[in-house]
């Protein structure tokens, strides 16, 4: 079972208690936007075999939505950081590329 | 290939079963093919099958990184339905369900489809509108299903209890022409027929690199060195989204774990489908007796290809409300699959920004049903280069549009 600490509460909460919530640092397009843009911020969203950025809500918990850095092929958790945080902290970049050599970067 | 028969089973039981040829070649991939296909899945290889059948193109190669039929094909819960409420999904899904009746003498090939009757339970108020809503449609559609009371349901389904505590049933989506068929079977029937066609299916054979000149697609990079086509088709499910990075463009689709499980072997009860969306169950015998379920997806993207236990117990926690008789039963196996969901949950099957590519993905967690149908579309898009009548509405460029094809909101839950 998926377990995310909550960065906000510090509970170690395991998925029933978290709600997805999609990619992470995601720049949003609006009203102004070309139609290619804002199709690509509303549909074409990554979906890497491997690092992926997102957001999670702790919603039996405390409540509050938090960003977490996870490996979709292996399940595995690099870690997890305030939703306020406009790109991934250092140490979780660190950690990421000691353990996945050839990621390409969060971008 | 030899035609299979009554009396090919008599003259192979005089011989000791010793004349049975393989059903399908494994050849060593040629340099160079007219096209394509990516992924060896009932999609791929119904869309190789009739682009044989239909259009003539048998220079035609079928390329699968595992072995034929074992993603998704092999993993669902082989539910054959086309009770949708939006047109494009209806005529697409019911030409499917056409294709299926008479699939198992297509092919000479016996896919084991049986029609058994498939019904949808309303178990809120919000769902019986929303299902009167879908026979009415599905009148006008052509599709034949009817609304069923909770009582028809009880006479249909007498292990069910309609007046549970937290979901009664108030009533049903009936499609009698709905049913099951045995997926591997579909998986090889097909592959068998293309065989025979003269068309190379290459398992192990993982595609690396999709190679383009001037715009157009010229060939592909694989595990076993690279192939030439002049079109190539894109039919891979989960994968999807890492294919078209290969081809250079991005899909508004995101890749799910979706699971199922089945029940120890027991006594026919159950000849029925039954699908109760609101508690994301759905459950039907097979013929070797076990009961086999399915229940929702993981809510975040995931490509490991097993599911989670917390879902199993959800979805059989919601099942043994509305069916007592299963609380004792034991669970055997379970797996899980990687399903392709797109904004609207329906599928794409499209040009690409890549010229002579092609796509068939976004099946989400009902392709099974469409096999037939989908490769139906998907030949006639890469035979002729433009979309039929079944295809047109499903390019991947609807999302920039705004033409949803919205069966999120029509089936109220993934379907």
């Amino acid at each position: 079972m998926l377990i995310l600490q909550c960065p906000c509460c510090g509970v170690a909460a395991d998925e029933t208690e978290l709600s997805p919530g999609g990619e992470a640092h995601l720049k949003r397009f609006g009203p102004g936007s070309t139609d290619e843009e804002f199709e690509g911020y509303m549909f074409a969203r990554k979906n890497p075999r491997g690092v992926h950025f997102e957001r999670w809500r702790h919603s039996y918990g405390c409540g509050k939505w938090f960003l977490a850095a996870r490996n979709t092929a292996t399940l595995e958790v690099y870690g997890t950081y305030p939703a306020q945080t406009p790109e991934p902290p250092a140490e979780i970049v660190e950690r990421i590329r000691a353990r996945v050599p050839e990621w390409r970067g969060w971008k | 290939m030899k035609r299979y028969s009554v009396f090919a089973i008599a003259r192979e039981a005089m011989r000791y079963h010793t004349g049975w040829e393989k059903a399908w070649r494994s050849p060593a991939p040629k340099a160079d093919y007219d096209v394509i296909i990516v992924g060896a899945g009932g999609h791929g290889l119904a869309t190789a099958y009739y682009l044989g059948k239909n259009h003539g193109i048998r220079n035609v190669a079928v390329i699968e990184k595992g072995w034929l039929g074992g993603g998704n094909t092999g993993r669902n819960t082989t539910i054959i339905r086309s009770n949708y409420l939006q047109d494009p999904s209806a005529a697409i899904y019911d030409k499917a369900l056409q294709l299926y009746e008479t699939l198992s003498q297509d092919l000479n090939y016996n896919v084991m489809f049986s029609p058994r009757g498939l019904m949808m339970l309303a178990q809120t108020h919000h769902e019986v509108r929303g299902y009167l809503r879908t026979v009415h449609a599905n009148q006008l559609q052509g599709v034949a299903t009817r609304w069923i009371t909770p009582q028809e349901v009880k006479k249909l389904v007498p292990i069910m209890n309609i007046d549970g505590p937290r979901y009664p049933v108030l009533g049903a989506l009936y499609q009698e022409r709905g049913g099951t068929a045995r997926h591997d079977a579909v998986a090889w029937g097909y592959a068998r027929a293309c065989s025979g066609m003269g068309m190379d299916i290459i398992q192990n054979c993982e595609v690396t690199g999709v190679t383009s000149a001037n715009g157009v697609v010229t060939g592909v990079e694989t595990t076993q060195g690279r192939i030439g086509c002049r079109k190539l088709g894109m039919v891979v499910a989960g994968h999807s989204g890492q294919l078209a990075e290969m081809a250079g463009f991005r899909l508004p689709v995101e890749s799910l774990a979706l699971q199922a499980l089945v029940s120890e072997p027991v006594k026919p009860c159950l000849d029925v489908v039954v699908m109760a969306n609101t508690v994301h169950g759905y459950m039907s015998q097979s013929d070797k007796g076990e009961l086999v379920i399915g229940g929702g997806t993981d809510g975040f993207n995931n490509f490991t290809q097993r599911g989670s236990f917390h879902h199993i117990e959800e979805t059989l926690r919601a099942l043994i409300e509305t069916f007592p008789i299963i609380s004792r039963m034991k669970m055997l196996r379970q797996w899980g699959g990687i399903v392709d969901m797109t904004g609207d949950r329906s599928p794409l099957i499209s040009k690409t920004p890549l010229g002579n590519c092609f796509i068939n993905c976004g099946w989400g967690t009902g392709g099974f049903k469409a096999i037939p149908g989908s490769g139906w579309a998907m030949a006639e898009l890469v035979a002729t280069g433009e979309p039929g009548p079944l295809a047109a509405a499903f390019n991947m460029w609807r999302f920039r549009e705004g033409q949803f094809i919205d069966e999120s909101v029509a089936a109220g839950v993934a379907h």
